[in-house]
């Protein structure tokens, strides 16, 4: 941390001045931390009633059930009930299916995007932009547009396919296909952010390194591998945490394309969450179900922590 | 002409000298060609489909091949758009919402960042150390006991459901926003703050017209954070402010019972501001994108 200049009441007492002067000096220090607190109390309270209190709250809800308008304590009968709903693993896996692919493809595209883009010596102003649009977005608006492109009819991408004779997909009607379909939704709409992290982050790169690798023989692929991903490591390991973290609260897709379906297939923990409160009207269960993706994603962002701190000691 | 180009720039993947052969010059054109193409395809191609939509009838909108300019272009798609949706309400909502959460949280989290970085009182550290982990918490994972709360503020027991309040407020408590304030506040030296203390300017006084004067470029990240960050959000206004919908969750409420051209009308109208206010103010968002969120 910087360091910290001790202001005003230290240099008084450093004189050694009577117990008169030390309680002026006790009362200026009370007042300059009152004044402090001041300035710190209205993003205080609000991070005490919206963030503190319900983590809080969370977990006490969870080990209860209000019966009649009175709330009893149960134990662990929610997390019970919960874990006893096959809806819930498949959740799990749902979600995990979609982080999986979101990875493989919103992890890679950006990635890719930013080395190509960094490459050129025009265009590279538009380029960014062009990437960044989706992103601004109202995202239902994106998310809504591909509603239409990958209708099973008259939809633009199987059209497309037909006119290249390749074979047509159901896309977001069948089980198989549709979270993939939603992983390219969400990827349109949000690789833009990545990739400009990432085209930033390449800028950083000394050119002597690719140099250097040039000259023992080193060729675009293994220039890459060898010089690029080493470079970028620790970005590429914030990024890839943080991803993990936002995948694993997917909602929005799947609630505005395909309301959690077809059979469940795209209902996500978030989406489930949702449905145990808002429509089954078990907002304990949903707590005991938010307590335990506390405690899987608190691990994720655990490991995200740890990174970034061994990236700022290195 | 390619060298001149780049001649000040620093090396990347592939060597200027390749570059500059015949060769390469050729192969840098093509994939340059390429990549605008696909680039441009992809991202362009949707918004462009998007705009003409609402321009064609429903019939023509499913029709194989898909027509790349209106037919018969029609403006009513766009009248029904903004009277179904009630476009000019929603608008409203959003702009309140994302004005009034963008005041509260220049407000407040500049206010804590300024006393964590410069004022440093008892429990500063303990109280930003609280406030840091809670980045660690998924947001969605509290939405339950959230919504409770809001439904019945602890201690004085108001209702914030569908008030501004409920979209205002939670946005102050956003640990990045105060992490990025103190980090840049904690880069101006004492020495300035102290000699503005020494010609008798108070704490306030000195954040008014000495720190915030420096701290333009991390109040304009910060501003443009939370904006977007609100304009975005869906799943907390959807439980939240269920008769003063935002413009995100009203198009979809909406989105089942349009007509197909006039939701594709209302898809267009809903993104005009935003790409609006991203092309205006283009540069600043990339360069405060990668600057804010990036260093350190």
């Amino acid at each position: 941390m910087a360091v910290t200049l001790t202001r005003g009441p230290a240099r008084v007492d450093a004189t050694g001045a009577g117990p008169h002067d030390r309680l002026a000096a006790l009362r200026r220090s009370l007042v300059r931390n009152l004044r402090a607190h001041a300035f710190l109390i209205g993003a205080l309270l609000c991070f005490v009633l919206f963030t503190w209190y319900p983590m809080i709250r969370e977990i006490v809800m969870s080990f209860q059930r209000v019966h009649y308008g009175e709330t009893q304590w149960v134990g662990l009968a929610n997390y019970r009930q919960i874990t006893a709903d096959p809806e819930f693993w498949s959740a799990w896996r749902n979600t995990l299916e979609f982080t999986g692919i979101a990875l493989f493809f919103g992890f890679a595209a950006p990635f890719v995007a930013a080395i190509v883009i960094n490459e050129f010596r025009h265009a590279q102003g538009y380029l960014r932009v062009l990437v960044y649009l989706p992103v601004m977005l109202p995202p239902v608006a994106g998310i809504l547009l591909f509603k239409y492109f990958m209708d099973p009819g008259y939809g633009l991408f199987n059209q497309i396919l037909h006119a290249v004779h390749l074979p047509t997909s159901s896309w977001l009607a069948s089980r198989s296909t549709a979270m993939p379909s939603l992983v390219l939704a969400s990827t349109w709409g949000n690789m833009g952010s990545a990739t400009l992290v990432y085209l930033a982050a390449l800028q950083g790169i000394p050119g002597e390194l690719y140099e250097a690798a040039e000259l023992d023989g080193a060729n675009l692929l293994q220039r890459i591998w060898h010089v690029t991903v080493p470079q970028t490591r620790l970005i590429l390991s914030l990024m890839l945490m943080l991803q993990v973290v936002a995948t694993m609260q997917m909602f929005t897709e799947s609630f505005v394309l395909t309301g959690g379906g077809p059979e469940g297939s795209t209902t996500t923990v978030v989406y489930l969450l949702y449905n145990y409160a808002f429509n089954y009207d078990k907002f304990n269960t949903a707590a005991a179900l938010g307590v335990i993706m506390l405690l899987v994603l608190g691990c994720f962002s655990a490991l995200y922590l740890w990174l970034e701190r061994r990236g700022r000691e290195e | 002409m390619t060298t001149a180009a780049h001649s000040g720039a620093t090396r990347t993947l592939v060597s200027p000298v390749r570059l500059a052969q015949p060769r390469g010059r050729l192969l840098y054109r093509l994939t340059l060609a390429l990549v605008l193409l696909v680039t441009t395809v992809a991202f362009v191609g949707p918004l462009y489909w998007m705009a003409t939509g609402g321009f064609k009838s429903s019939q023509e909108l499913v029709r194989t091949p898909p027509t790349l300019f209106p037919t018969h272009p029609a403006t009513h798609a766009f009248t029904e758009a903004w009277s179904r949706l009630g476009m000019g309400g929603l608008l409203l909502n959003t702009v309140v919402y994302a004005g009034g959460a963008l005041l509260f949280q220049l407000l407040f989290d500049v206010a804590a960042a300024y006393a964590l970085s410069k004022l440093r009182p008892v429990l500063g550290n303990v109280i930003l150390g609280m406030m840091l982990a809670s980045m660690m918490i998924p947001a969605a994972a509290l939405v339950i006991p959230q919504y409770l709360t809001v439904l019945d503020l602890p201690l004085v027991h108001w209702n914030l459901q569908d008030t501004p309040w409920v979209i205002w407020l939670p946005t102050v408590a956003n640990a990045f926003n105060i992490f990025l304030l103190k980090r840049f506040f904690d880069s101006i030296p004492n020495e300035l703050l102290d000699a503005a203390a020494i010609d008798g300017a108070g704490p306030l006084r000195v954040l008014w017209s000495v720190v915030l004067p420096l701290s333009r470029p991390i109040l304009g990240v910060v501003s443009i954070f939370g904006v977007v960050a609100v304009w975005k959000d869906f799943l907390w206004p959807l439980i939240t402010v269920p008769s003063h919908e935002t413009l995100n969750v009203g198009v979809n409420t909406a989105a089942t019972s349009m007509p197909e051209n006039s939701l594709i009308a209302g898809l267009f109208l809903a993104s005009i501001p935003t790409i609006a206010l991203f092309l205006v103010f283009q540069r600043n968002i990339m360069a405060g994108l990668t600057a804010g969120g990036l260093k350190g």
